[in-house]
């Protein structure tokens, strides 16, 4: 049951890096489009026309 | 003496720039017509090749715009005019509006749901290891960490994701009310409470799981229920800025600016042109007009103005150019009375006592009294107080109302989409419980029943060759009867050189003859008009001569297109119809006529409208007031539940409940229809939360609840409301 000592401290830090990237994007206001946050995703405004 | 036509005016739009990031000038605009993200990047790319704007990015969700420039590049003015050559109806909120509560608190909620759901994964985890460890081969030490690391996450989690909660039931408590978060917030800290006592002891069983679980699904519901909300305000201040109300101020030097009427203060002298909304409440300083004061009286016959007479905002300038000079409402006049009559409605008005309100005071006093007797039933059965007190704050725990606090809002949810959906906005938060009741519809005539534009009424009777050289003159023209006109005949390009003679009509010539539109006089077709008058009483008269042809045009404004279907159907099922009306009473005897109602007024001012309303709550009927007028305000606010159209005056709109959208009357007849159907559904939600109570508190009382036990219960009642809510979506 040693392993217990590093796997569980490592599963709740893990967990946590989860939590704070998702205060963090709350924060960034990730959350307020989520509709146009889609179509962004595909949109082709970036490829140059002539590649 | 002519004029020209359309004269372009200066726009001032400098009030609602703010100052954005970088010390950039920036703007935010309620964008009409976004449907995709083709759109949406139509717009993006469309501006951003404008001189000095640095980013303009689109919210699809909530269909408004950021645009951001370098301060003296560009202006607001011109982008709202790229806007417009790119197809798409944009106007500016005001700076203040934005970031309203509503998103404020949304993300409130999300931070929330998200700690409560880090908190219930990983403290799920831990439990789960130590229920299969109790079936086998769990060390007690080994528990007991897993104990102490559950409290650890459970205790911060629990502290931050239950604000909401603590918080409302904390107010709720100062008020000397009890409500649904009271019972919640009593159960998780005992729950939480009892867990650490019982993990000091080395015990088997602790409850941080429930506690946390219990947080996040109920926050869940919370989250969804404020996302819906905020969703239908977005969309009805993005329509209510769309309206973009401006009024052309005349300076003292006699230049005229276009400005928002949100910049316009008592004194200011401002013009009305013919065919233009009146923006302001004011006094005529010169000119001389009709003017359509439906919107306010229900009256739909011109009313004629000159110096001296009071003008209100939201009424239509009909035929000649005026300069208002700008008050605020004086005791005495129309709009005094009538907020008079409204601050007296609101303050009337029953308070409502919710659905789950009321739950929760008949469920509070049952769940703690159940739990104080189990505690003294187990200690006349001859336990120890330490032990009973434990299967005690079991029973609080197992009966934490989970699926009670879920059953109503995932209703209102659900509903309120489906509402939604049918271009009903509902802003009350309890509009939806309200309708429910209703047995009576109470319906205004002009503007609710009928639609609020003129249109052609006699358009069978006249030759299809006449009325499209009609167009032609009707679209240079823009009075609003030569508008009913150009929309009957399609359309079509105007022709060459039309003139206007001020007050009487338009002319052209067409095809080598002179043609005229505009009054009966000005036509020369007092005798045609004489027959056309009999024939539709109600509707102005606006003539067309061209060479010898004569023609005259009915103009009204006529029912909504699915208003008969609809009464009738709304008849058919039980509801007593009435229409109250401020028109002339013929007039509103012709409306009910057509639509098979015989119970109807009309003449009512607005304090009769209050007191007939007032007789019907006497004899204990629910009402649904339906209207769009200023004159409606105080009724649609004295009334059990109202709805008024969006092209209502803004008082009626902020009077109202709810909003609908659209040329049709089916929206209220589906707003009673879906109202109905949710409260069904929300009874039989409380129903399976009793159910689940009955079976799972004798299990409680007699001590064989484990923590396992208490997550199935709970998450399983929980999941079984909500999918059974979802059967309000018809």
């Amino acid at each position: 049951m040693n392993v217990l000592v590093y796997l569980v401290p490592m599963a709740l830090m893990l967990g946590l890096v989860g939590l704070v990237a998702f205060l963090w994007s709350l924060h960034n206001r990730q959350f307020d489009d989520l509709e146009g946050a889609g179509w962004r995703a595909i949109a082709d405004d970036d490829i140059d026309p002539k590649s | 003496m002519t004029q020209a036509l359309d004269p372009q005016a200066v726009r001032d739009l400098s009030m609602f720039v703010r100052t954005g990031a970088d010390g950039a000038d920036a703007m935010d605009l309620a964008v009409g017509g976004i449907k995709c993200a083709v759109c949406m990047a139509t717009i993006e790319k469309g501006l951003s090749h404008e001189p000095g704007v640095v980013s303009a990015r689109v919210n699809l969700a909530s269909k408004r715009l950021t645009v951001e420039w370098t301060r003296g590049e560009n202006s607001p003015e011109r982008i709202i005019d790229r806007l417009d050559e790119l197809g798409f109806r944009a106007h500016p909120f005001s700076p203040r509006k934005l970031d309203s509560e509503e998103a404020i608190e949304e993300r409130k909620l999300l931070r929330c749901l998200g700690v409560a759901a880090f908190g219930a994964m990983n403290i799920m985890l831990l439990s789960v290891s130590v229920w299969s460890g109790n079936f086998s081969d769990i060390t007690p030490e080994t528990r007991d960490f897993f104990h102490w690391l559950s409290a650890l996450i459970a205790l911060p989690t629990a502290a931050y994701a239950g604000r909401p909660f603590y918080e409302s039931a904390l107010r709720a408590l100062k008020a000397g009310a009890v409500n649904m978060d009271v019972p919640i917030t009593l159960g998780v800290v005992l729950a939480l409470g009892m867990s650490v006592v019982e993990t000091w002891q080395h015990a088997e069983h602790a409850y941080f799981d429930s506690a946390v679980m219990l947080l996040f699904f109920l926050l869940i519901g919370r989250y969804l229920d404020q996302s819906v909300r905020r969703r239908t305000r977005d969309v009805a201040s993005n329509l209510a800025t769309l309206r973009a109300d401006t009024a052309s101020r005349i300076l003292p030097d006699g230049t005229i600016v276009d400005v928002p009427v949100e910049a316009i203060d008592p004194g200011d002298v401002v013009l009305a042109s013919p065919g233009q909304r009146i923006a302001v409440d004011g006094i005529v300083d010169s000119g001389q007009s009709d003017v359509d004061q439906s919107l306010i009286t229900g009256e739909t016959r011109h009313v004629p103005v000159a110096r001296g007479a009071n003008v209100y905002a939201g009424t239509l300038n009909i035929s000649g150019q005026l300069r208002i000079r700008v008050t605020k409402a004086e005791s005495g006049t129309l709009l005094a009375e009538i907020e008079r009559l409204l601050t007296g409605a609101i303050e009337g008005r029953a308070k409502y006592v919710r659905l789950a309100d009321r739950a929760a005071r008949l469920y509070a006093p049952v769940v703690h009294t159940t739990a104080a007797l189990t505690f003294i039933g187990w200690l006349i059965a001859g336990l120890a107080w330490k032990p009973a007190l434990l299967i005690a704050i079991t029973v609080l725990i197992i009966t934490c109302p989970c699926a009670l606090a879920l059953a109503i809002p995932a209703v209102q949810v659900v509903a309120t989409q489906a509402l939604f959906r049918r271009s009903v906005l509902l802003h009350a938060p309890d509009a939806l419980e309200r309708l429910a009741d209703v047995d009576t519809i109470v319906f205004d005539k002009t503007g609710t029943l009928t639609l609020p534009k003129p249109a052609l009424a006699n358009g069978g009777a006249i030759d299809p060759a006449l009325l499209a050289r009609a167009g032609q003159l009707a679209v240079a023209s823009r009075h609003p009867l030569a508008l009913a006109v150009a929309e009957a005949a399609g359309k079509p390009a105007a022709a060459l050189d039309v003139r206007e003679e001020p007050g009487a009509g338009v002319f052209a010539l067409i095809d080598g003859a002179e043609a005229r539109l505009g009054s009966l006089a000005f036509c020369d077709a007092r005798d045609a008009g004489d027959a056309v008058a009999a024939a539709y009483p109600d509707a102005s008269l606006i003539a067309f001569r061209h060479g010898e042809a004569v023609a005259v045009f009915a103009v009204e404004q006529g029912l909504r297109d699915d208003a008969v279907e609809t009464v009738a159907g709304l008849k058919q099922a039980g509801f007593r119809l009435l229409i109250l009306s401020g028109d002339r009473g013929e007039a509103v005897r012709r409306a009910a006529d057509a639509l098979g109602l015989d119970d109807f007024a009309g003449d009512l001012k607005p304090a009769d409208k209050i007191a007939r309303l007032a007789v019907l709550a006497g004899e204990g009927r629910k009402v649904l007031m339906v209207g769009d007028g200023l004159n409606d305000a105080p009724s649609l606010a004295a009334a059990h539940v109202s709805l008024s159209p969006v092209t209502a005056v803004h008082l009626a709109q902020a009077a109202a409940d709810g909003v609908f959208l659209g040329d049709h009357l089916k929206p209220v007849s589906d707003s009673v229809r879906t109202a109905k159907i949710a409260r069904k559904v929300m009874a039989q939600n409380l129903w399976l939360a009793v159910i689940y109570n009955i079976i799972a508190v004798p299990l409680a009382i007699a001590g064989f609840v484990t923590p396992l036990i208490a997550a199935l219960a709970m998450s399983g009642s929980s999941i079984l409301v909500t999918l059974n809510a979802l059967s309000a979506r018809r």
